[in-house]
């Protein structure tokens, strides 16, 4: 895996890209912000961790676990299509399934509005698992497919353009690999930047009436957003294929 | 579903001291000899107000013989636990067991506690199917759903199988099943509550629906077979992880009190009677180095009473036993309250240092042979019984009813239902309130009581007060 991360910078053809490129890095780390401000994906734990310890450590231990967990949870959703993406004649199959399931997830989202309680069941010592679990069952992981095969489209890594050649194929396979790991680092990184700024400025300066003052419920609109960006995925797609 | 959290939803006990007074306080009526449906008085506790200490909206039930006792909300300051990471619940439907009948109430108390009305009845058939269990008894809101104690297993008499926690949907009530992996040595059942963060329950002994149902059984009592132990469990796994027997002589070890700040790692249960002398005592429990431990931290002597005050059951003993029946501990953790239900006394501990309470208050009220009047003059029935302290503990509510049937062996003149309020001084210090005296229709005797927004026995935290 990380063979395929050195592989990027001799792999992407960075001149070439497409002009979309700057919004997928945008829509990249503006998805971090959004997950890593929604409590629903943790920061309330750290500040919770860093008051039980009375520690600043803990609070900081507890953002890694945070971090680890959704990192596991985003690179487990990209890596399946990183592999499909070297099936050249099934591209545009794959983007339009990955649209559909992104769109179908946020559908599922609006209708079966209640909320997976037994996350609650997760011992509070496995924060990994929990944030893991979380990024799943809520779709965070997903929400980055489309963006991801944005980014893979517009560094021509979808084998579309590439010979047939073995050899090229290995390569890119290798490349679209360091690219999820660089999407869910980068997704990650950003989330856990805005998540762990929020609870540090909870835990020292704001205090805890915030936790409740600052908890609004996003049901509708991360369901929404679901559908928006798998919705905005298949435009492009659509409109790239004329 | 809500768009905030409810504003009575709190992250920590010292924000749950600063809220808002309570306005309302909820009562649970049974009728002892099951002539009337039971039902739910909501009373005007906001000073000031016209209808002050009187009731001022009643749901009645529509069955007989459901025997109240204990009850809770749907959802408390526990939806905030960061690991639900979904807030938008509402304290909004009060869950009230029949202990007698296994049949389950839900009230809805908005949009105004004045129009509460019932939203759903479980029938008691549900429970037997889905949990095996039966008598359910402490309701519990926890950040995934209702958790129920029950007294009883299956069969008619309860005693197929251990009783033991189930777990309801917070939202749609549906009986989910039972909480228990592997239970250990437990086998009877009271009360229960937990540490969230700390990851950890504590369970409490009462005894069997045959030992309780139609009164004490005097020589189970004397032959030690009620309840004497308390079982710590693994929250999460809900595994039994430690049993501890408080000595077969502490008979039956009833309400479970934790800290409420879970940086705190203990808490105190009260023991009714030790068979050894009547006296009744206090224990603090607490955790350390992983394992638990519990230790007698203060005892209740016995006072001693011509045989003609003494109810036939006590006139072998010549005196009163203090009978701890209940016991609260206020939202900063620093005042226990102790129900004397026998003497009829209401004790306030300091136990601002858990292993050694002290003494900082009390009020004499009723008793078996006392017979303490109110300070306004009317007579107060029976003993003090189930207390609920307002969130900043300056307010602290008991009424006067044990169980039917036990109270017709205690007290066989008669208990009818009353609720008092004393005040509590700063520091601690404990005075009845004269223009508090809520005294509820005939043939209704009166049991828990629950605070509009919740009180100190109900609501869990998952962040520290500091």
């Amino acid at each position: 895996m990380f063979d395929g991360l050195l592989l990027l910078p001799v792999g992407l053809d960075w001149g070439h890209a497409s002009p979309a490129l700057g919004w997928l890095w945008l829509a990249l780390v503006a998805s971090g912000f959004y997950h890593g401000v929604n409590p629903g994906m943790g920061w309330p734990l750290a500040v919770s961790a860093g008051l039980m310890d009375k520690s600043p450590r803990a609070l900081f231990r507890a953002l890694w676990a945070l971090a680890a967990g959704h990192l596991l949870a985003t690179l487990l959703v990209l890596l399946p299509f990183a592999l499909l993406l070297v099936l050249a004649e099934w591209q545009r199959s794959i983007q339009l399934v990955a649209s559909l399931l992104v769109i179908g997830f946020g559908v599922y989202r609006l209708i079966e509005r209640r909320h997976p309680r037994t996350l609650a069941r997760i011992p509070p010592t496995q924060l990994a698992l929990w944030s893991f679990a979380v990024a799943i069952a809520h779709g965070a992981a997903l929400m980055l497919v489309p963006i991801y095969l944005g980014l893979c489209q517009a560094f021509e890594l979808d084998a579309g353009h590439a010979a047939a050649g073995a050899l090229m194929k290995a390569n890119l396979v290798k490349a679209s690999l360091g690219m999820a790991v660089l999407v869910s680092v980068v997704h990650v990184a950003a989330m856990i930047s805005a998540g762990g700024c929020l609870a540090w400025l909870v835990y020292r300066y704001l205090g805890l009436r915030l936790v409740s003052r600052s908890w609004f419920n996003l049901d509708v609109i991360w369901a929404t957003s679901l559908i928006v960006v798998g919705i905005v995925a298949l435009a492009f797609n659509v409109s790239s294929w004329r | 579903m809500t768009m905030r959290p409810d504003p009575t939803f709190h992250a920590s006990p010292k924000l749950a001291m600063e809220a808002p007074a309570e306005n309302f306080a909820y009562t649970l009526l049974l009728s002892p000899d099951f002539s009337k449906p039971d039902a739910l008085a909501v009373i005007d506790v906001k000073p000031g107000s016209p209808t002050y200490s009187q009731i001022v909206h009643t749901v009645t039930m529509p069955n007989k013989g459901d025997e109240f006792h204990h009850f809770g909300w749907n959802a408390c300051s526990s939806a905030l636990s960061p690991l639900a990471g979904h807030a938008f619940i509402e304290r909004r439907y009060l869950i009230i067991p029949g202990l007698r009948s296994s049949r389950i109430y839900i009230i809805d108390t908005k949009p105004d506690p004045t129009k509460a009305k019932i939203h759903k009845i479980i029938e008691p058939e549900e429970v037997f199917k889905k949990t095996g269990y039966s008598r359910p008894h402490t309701i519990h809101c926890g950040p995934d759903g209702i958790y129920v104690s029950t007294l009883g297993g299956g069969g008619k008499d309860g005693t197929n199988g251990p009783p033991g926690v189930f777990i309801m949907d917070c939202e749609t009530f549906e009986v989910l099943g039972r909480w228990e992996i592997d239970r250990g040595r437990q086998t009877l059942h009271y009360d229960f509550w937990w540490n969230l963060p700390r990851d950890y329950m504590v369970t409490s002994e009462w005894a069997l629906p045959p030992q309780f149902e139609n009164g004490i059984v005097p020589e189970d009592l004397l032959a030690n077979k009620y309840g004497h132990r308390l079982h710590f469990w693994d929250l999460r796994a809900r595994r039994n992880v430690q049993t501890i027997d408080l000595g077969a002589n502490h008979q039956m070890a009833l309400e479970v009190r934790p800290a409420h700040d879970p940086v705190r790692e203990y808490g105190f249960v009260g023991v009714v009677v030790d068979t050894t002398n009547l006296e009744a005592s206090i224990w603090t429990w607490w955790r350390e180095g992983g394992t638990f431990h519990v230790e007698k931290t203060a005892t209740i002597q016995p006072e001693p009473a011509p045989k003609e005050k003494l109810p036939p059951l006590l006139q072998g003993f010549g005196a009163v036993p203090p009978l701890v029946t209940d016991i609260d501990l206020s939202m900063d953790d620093r005042f226990l309250y102790v129900s004397c239900w026998g003497t009829g006394e209401m004790r306030q501990y300091d136990v601002s240092d858990p292993r050694k309470p002290k003494l900082a208050g009390s009020v004499h009220i009723g008793g078996i042979a006392r017979r303490t009047p109110h300070p306004n003059g009317k007579a107060f029935a029976a003993g003090p019984q189930m207390v609920e302290i307002s969130r900043d503990g300056r307010r602290v509510y008991w009424t006067n009813s044990l169980y039917s049937t036990w109270d017709d062996q205690f007290y066989p003149d008669g208990v009818p239902g009353v609720e008092v309020m004393a005040n509590v001084g700063r520091d601690g210090g404990l005075e009845l309130d004269k223009d508090y005296f809520v005294s509820f229709p005939d043939g209704y005797r009166a049991h828990q009581i629950r605070l509009e927004g919740g009180d100190c026995s109900t609501d869990s935290f998952c962040y520290p007060s500091a």
